[in-house]
C-alpha cells in the first residue's frame, strides 16, 4: 500500500517539476513541428505515391509512439541527475521498494511525455491530420504502453550509468538509431538482413508497430503498414519491459550499495 | 542480537572493505547505542565514520559483521530499518524545484505519515499541525510555501531537520553538520531534537569533526583508521586521557619551586607558571600546604577537544 502511495507521489513530483519548467514545455511543443511538419511533409511529397498509403498518417502515428518512448526514457535518466544533486539519497533511504521508486519515475515521466502529445496533435491539425474521437482514445491508451516500454528502456540504461555526462553521451547513441530501425519515418518491411535483425532487436520497433496496429486495425492500409499483430507486439512490449525493469532494478541496487 | 532491551543500535565486528581499496575503511568495529541516548561518533577525515553511518542507514552493503537497528538487520530487513530512522545528510538532499512544504510532504507520504494528496490544503490536519509546529520552532513558517531555490544554506538545513522529524523516527542520524548552519548557542541537542527526544524517546546518532557538538553526548565513540580508539561518556574520556591541573604563579618563583621540591609535590615548571596535576577535590588542600605567597591560581579542566587530540594522537582537520 505504501508503495502505491510512493509511486503516486514520485510520479507527481516529476509532473510538478515539468509544470515549473517553462523552457522544457516550450521545447516539448516545438519538437514535433520538426518531425511531423518538416520530415513528414517532405516524405509525403516525395514518396507517398509509391508507397500506396498516406505518409503523413504513417509518420504521425510513428512519431506519437516514438515521442512517448523517447520522452519517458530520457526522463528516467534524470535519476542520474538526482544522484548528482544528492536528492536520490532521500529516495533511496525511504522505506519503499526500489521497484516503487522506478515505477513511480516511469509513471511520472509518462505523464510528462503526454504533454508533448499535445504539441504533436496540434501540429497534426495544422497539417490536416485529424483523428476521430474513438481513434484518439485508442491512440492515447495504446500510447501508455509505448511510454512504459520507453521508461523500462530508460531504467536499464540508467542502471549502468554513473554520471550525467556519460548518460548524455551514450543515450543518443542508443536511441537515435532506433528512430530509423523502428520504422518511425520509413517502412521497414523490406530491409537488408543485418538491418532486419537490428530493427527486430530495437525495442522501439514494437512500440511503434503496436500503436500502428491499433490505429490501422480494420483499415485497408493495415497489411502495407503494420509488421506484426497487436498481440505479438503486446507480448514483445511486456517481455522487454519485464527484462529491462527486473535486470535494471537489480543492477541499480547492486551499483548503489555494493561499492 | 542486541545486548539488552534498551539497546537500539547494535554493531558487532563490522568490516567494510571497498572493492578497489587496499585496506578496510571500517575494520572490526563494535558498539551499542542505548535507546533515547545522544551518541556521537567522532573522528578525523577518513576515519571510517561516513562508511559506518552509510551501513547503518542501509545505503551501503557491509563486507561482514552484524548490524541491527531496533532488532532489525540492516541488510535483510532494510525496509523495517528505514521506516525507523531519520537522516540529516551531510549535503542537503532537497528537490530545488519544489517548495519547502512539498519537499516535506513528499517525505511524509514516502514514510506512510499521510496518504498522497496533490496539494497542501488537501493534506490531513495532523500533518499540517506537525509541519506548522516544526516550522514555527525553526522559524521558517513564512517561507514554508516558497520554492527553495532561493533558500540560504541555513534555511535548507532547517528544512532538512523538519523533514527528518516528520515521521517520528526512533533514531535520527545527523551526518557531519556544517558549522555555519545550526544555531550554535543551542547546540545539536538543544535544537529541535530536544522536542522529539522528549516526546518520542528518540536516539540521536551524530557524526562530526567538531568536538564541542559531542560535549553534550551521553556516549562518545572515537574512530581513527577504521577502528574505535576510545569509547565512553565525555567525562570518562576526559578523565581517562587527561588529568586536571592547577597552574600557579608567585613573585618568588624560585622559592616556590624549592618549596614544592622539598615537600615532594611533583610539578611542571613552565616559564612563567608552575603546573601541578591535581583533582578538583584536592585543590584546596594543595593550596593550603604551600607557604610561598601565590599571586595567581588557574584551575585547568581539559576540554573534550584536548582529550580527543590526545586519543587520536594527531591534529584533526576541520572542514
Amino acid at each position: 500500500m505504501r508503495d502505491i502511495q510512493a509511486i503516486l507521489t514520485i510520479a507527481s513530483r516529476d509532473f510538478t517539476k515539468l509544470l515549473r519548467d517553462r523552457m522544457r514545455i516550450i521545447i516539448g511543443l516545438i519538437f514535433p513541428f520538426v518531425f511531423v511538419g518538416v520530415l513528414g511533409g517532405s516524405l509525403q511529397a516525395n514518396l507517398s505515391q509509391d508507397a500506396g498509403f498516406d505518409f503523413m498518417y504513417f509518420v504521425f502515428t510513428g512519431v506519437i509512439a516514438q515521442t512517448l518512448f523517447q520522452s519517458t526514457a530520457a526522463g528516467i535518466i534524470s535519476l542520474i541527475e538526482d544522484k548528482e544533486n544528492d536528492y536520490s539519497q532521500e529516495l533511496f533511504v525511504a522505506p519503499i521498494s526500489r521497484q516503487a521508486i522506478l515505477i513511480g519515475k516511469i509513471l511520472g515521466e509518462t505523464l510528462v511525455s503526454y504533454t508533448q502529445l499535445i504539441g504533436i496533435l496540434v501540429m497534426g491539425l495544422v497539417f490536416g491530420i485529424v483523428f476521430s474521437p474513438s481513434e484518439l482514445v485508442m491512440i492515447l491508451v495504446a500510447g501508455l504502453l509505448c511510454a512504459f516500454l520507453g521508461g523500462a528502456f530508460g531504467v536499464i540504461i540508467m542502471a549502468n550509468m554513473n554520471n550525467q555526462r556519460s548518460a548524455n553521451q551514450i543515450f543518443p547513441f542508443l536511441l537515435f538509431p532506433q528512430f530509423f530501425l523502428s520504422g518511425v519515418f520509413t517502412p521497414i518491411k523490406e530491409l537488408p538482413p543485418y538491418l532486419f535483425i537490428l530493427s527486430r532487436i530495437a525495442p522501439m520497433t514494437y512500440a511503434v508497430d503496436f500503436l500502428r496496429s491499433i490505429y490501422y486495425a480494420g483499415k485497408p492500409e493495415y497489411d502495407k503498414v503494420v509488421l506484426h499483430s497487436t498481440s505479438y507486439n503486446l507480448s514483445a512490449i511486456i517481455i522487454f519491459s519485464l527484462i529491462f525493469i527486473s535486470l535494471g532494478t537489480y543492477l541499480f541496487i547492486k551499483n548503489e550499495r555494493n561499492k | 542480537m542486541p545486548s539488552d532491551n534498551s539497546t537500539i543500535i547494535h554493531v558487532q565486528d563490522l568490516i567494510k572493505h571497498y572493492k578497489k581499496a587496499d585496506k578496510s575503511a571500517v575494520d572490526g568495529v563494535s558498539f551499542d547505542v542505548a535507546a533515547g541516548s545522544f551518541f556521537a561518533l567522532l573522528g578525523p577525515n577518513g576515519a571510517g565514520k561516513t562508511t559506518t553511518i552509510s551501513v547503518l542507514t542501509t545505503t551501503l552493503s557491509k563486507t561482514s559483521g552484524e548490524v541491527t537497528i531496533d532488532g532489525y538487520d540492516v541488510e535483510t530487513q532494510a525496509t523495517e530499518v528505514r521506516s525507523r530512522i531519520g537522516i540529516i545528510f551531510q549535503n542537503p538532499s532537497l528537490d530545488l524545484n519544489l517548495t519547502a512544504e512539498e519537499n516535506v510532504r513528499l517525505h511524509a507520504i514516502l514514510y506512510g505519515v499521510a496518504s498522497y494528496r496533490p496539494t497542501y490544503s488537501l493534506m490531513p490536519d495532523s500533518y499540517k499541525k506537525k509541519v506548522d509546529e516544526l516550522a514555527d520552532i525553526l522559524d521558517i513558517t513564512k517561507d514554508l510555501h516558497k520554492p527553495i531555490k532561493t533558500f540560504s544554506g541555513g534555511m535548507k538545513r532547517k528544512l532538512e531537520i523538519i523533514r527528518s522529524l516528520i515521521h517520528n523516527p526512533s533514531v535520527l542520524f545527523w551526518m557531519n553538520p556544517p558549522r555555519d548552519s545550526t544555531p550554535r548557542a543551542e547546540g545539536i541537542c538543544g535544537l529541535t531534537c530536544k522536542i522529539s527526544r522528549k516526546k518520542h524517546n528518540m536516539t540521536i546518532f551524530l557524526t562530526t569533526h567538531y568536538l564541542e557538538e559531542a560535549e553534550g553526548a551521553d556516549q562518545v565513540c572515537v574512530m581513527n583508521h577504521g577502528k574505535i580508539v576510545a569509547h565512553g561518556s565525555p567525562a570518562q574520556l576526559k578523565s581517562s586521557m587527561i588529568k586536571n591541573y592547577v597552574s600557579i604563579k608567585a613573585k618568588d618563583m624560585e622559592g616556590l619551586t624549592r618549596e614544592l621540591a622539598k615537600k615532594k609535590i611533583s610539578f611542571t615548571n613552565r616559564e612563567k607558571s608552575i603546573d601541578i596535576a591535581c583533582t578538583d577535590s584536592k585543590i584546596h588542600g594543595l593550596l593550603k600546604s604551600i607557604d610561598t605567597p601565590i599571586t595567581s591560581v588557574q584551575i585547568h579542566t581539559p576540554s573534550l577537544e584536548e582529550a580527543y587530540l590526545e586519543i587520536i594522537g594527531e591534529k584533526i582537520q576541520t572542514t
